[in-house]
């Protein structure tokens, strides 16, 4: 579902990704974990082009951009259609209700009905457990449900794949378990996921595959219950280490 | 001030000359500003606002090109006076063969200066618009065009509506200006009448009160519309 092969990332003189390969089939849940500054969500951004590549290319579905050459303005449209991106700051369009919100892709991207696009927007809404506010604004919802909303308007995009930058970081601790359930329905139902979260238990429990990233480059990756239990590199013990002192 | 006193309740004469001109100048007065200084400050702040969105948008695109002629043209219109702008351009231009009638030459003066302080307000509300709201919109696909219109321009709207109403009410005010390019708005109306009564304190001062009741006016619309932006705001 996902190929990204040699990409790389420069800013000015900042080398943030040193060439990821990586390849997420249909229906898999992989986790990047790492410490801030590995170039976690960069790699993120880039799978969806909101970053562009310094080199290396992307293919999700049947979409595939070589960013090695020079890619056409037209052309990158395409691939942020072939993906759902739900932001750390949700990122929600403050003068649109919830239900405007999910509406607002279908509509003016896809150039669907707004009759149509309404059901379909509220259908998803009552699925990630909001169908009493509909019409209420993101400033009067709390952030889980803010983050939700954020889901659902990806979601209504009929992604193929759905990308969650650090979904949960922003939230309250008591509001954190809202959107993960939201996250762990989602990959029951075989939904393609890439997740960059700093939740390991959410990593354990759902994810296919974790991958370790620090300094720019894949450290390690593999089954969660290996990763966690036995990892193989010294840096990402550390790393795990860390994370539960 | 005593003088002021006796001049105008010492002479009951003169007390009731006063009384029938400025009843006999308001209504022309009224009607010089509701059919010319709002008309012309409408179409010339509709126009303008256009300008100054693509001035804007000119400014804020990183072209070179564009973002030099942008900056040219506000640098211009802000650093010469706009009596002085309109006199070239219903004066001046008819000597190479261009010739503009009055009102649009006012037309294209304010909206040519509208253009230019406004665009200053629209770069900074969409400016002022987080990174994020962008990503928003090209995450679900959306085109530069889409993004802006659907998700960037309806927020730097509300964040610009209180100083686009400030310029606007200096642009009523300025309409007056025209008054020296011929156009028979109620700045010139009010001419004409203290002209002809030689009763200039009068008249302006009616002149005068009719330009603050309107501004009144404009400023209650303007809270309207805030509070109407607001409602997403929690």
């Amino acid at each position: 579902m996902i190929t990204i092969s040699n990409i790389h990332k420069r800013f000015h003189d900042l080398h943030v990704l040193k060439g990821i390969s990586l390849t997420v089939e249909k229906g898999k849940v992989v986790v990047i974990i790492g410490p801030s500054g590995s170039g976690k969500t960069t790699l993120l951004r880039c799978l969806n082009a909101l970053e562009i590549p310094t080199e290396g290319s992307v293919q999700i579905g049947d979409v595939q951009l070589d960013f090695s050459r020079k890619v056409a303005k037209s052309d990158i449209p395409k691939l942020r259609k072939q993906t759902g991106m739900v932001f750390q700051s949700y990122n929600l369009f403050p003068h649109m209700t919830a239900l405007q919100n999910v509406m607002e892709g279908p509509v003016t991207v896809k150039g669907e009905k707004p009759e149509t696009a309404r059901g379909k927007a509220a259908q998803l809404l009552s699925k990630v457990g909001l169908a009493d506010k509909l019409d209420h604004y993101p400033a009067q919802l709390s952030g889980g449900q803010q983050q939700r909303v954020g889901i659902a308007r990806a979601l209504a995009m009929d992604p193929k794949v759905m990308l969650f930058d650090e979904p949960t970081s922003a939230l309250d601790p008591e509001l954190v378990g809202e959107v993960l359930k939201v996250m762990k329905e989602l990959a029951v139902e075989g939904m393609t996921m890439v997740v960059v979260t700093h939740e390991m238990a959410f990593a354990r429990e759902v994810a296919d595959e974790v991958i370790f990233m620090d300094q720019g480059v894949i450290v390690e990756r593999g089954a969660p219950e290996q990763l966690f239990a036995s990892p193989k590199e010294e840096r990402t013990r550390q790393f795990l280490q860390h994370l539960k002192k | 001030m005593q003088m002021f006193l006796s001049n105008l309740f010492g002479n009951p004469e003169r007390f009731d000359r006063w009384v029938e001109i400025a009843q006999s100048s308001f209504w022309p007065l009224l009607k010089g500003a509701l059919t010319y200084s709002l008309s012309l400050s409408l179409i010339s702040f509709a126009i303008g606002l256009v300008i100054a969105i693509l001035t804007a948008l000119a400014r804020i695109s990183g072209n070179k090109v564009l973002v030099g002629v942008a900056r040219t043209y506000v640098s211009i219109i802000r650093g010469t006076p706009l009596l002085v702008q309109l006199f070239i351009i219903f004066f001046g231009l008819p000597s190479i063969g261009v010739t503009i009638d009055s009102f649009p030459s006012a037309v294209i003066g304010f909206s040519l200066n509208v253009g230019a302080y406004a665009s200053e307000v629209v770069r900074a509300a969409i400016l002022s618009i987080p990174k994020g709201q962008w990503e928003a919109g090209y995450s679900l696909g959306m085109t530069y065009r889409q993004a802006l219109v659907r998700i960037i321009l309806p927020q730097a709207a509300r964040v610009s509506v209180p100083p686009l109403s400030n310029s606007y009410i200096s642009l009523v005010k300025d309409t007056s200006l025209a008054a020296a390019i011929l156009v028979p708005e109620m700045f010139r109306k009010a001419q004409e009448i203290a002209a002809a009564t030689y009763e200039p304190l009068l008249v302006y001062s009616e002149a005068a009160l009719i330009y603050w009741l309107i501004c009144l006016v404009l400023s209650a619309i303007q809270d309207r519309i805030e509070h109407r932006l607001d409602r997403y705001v929690a």
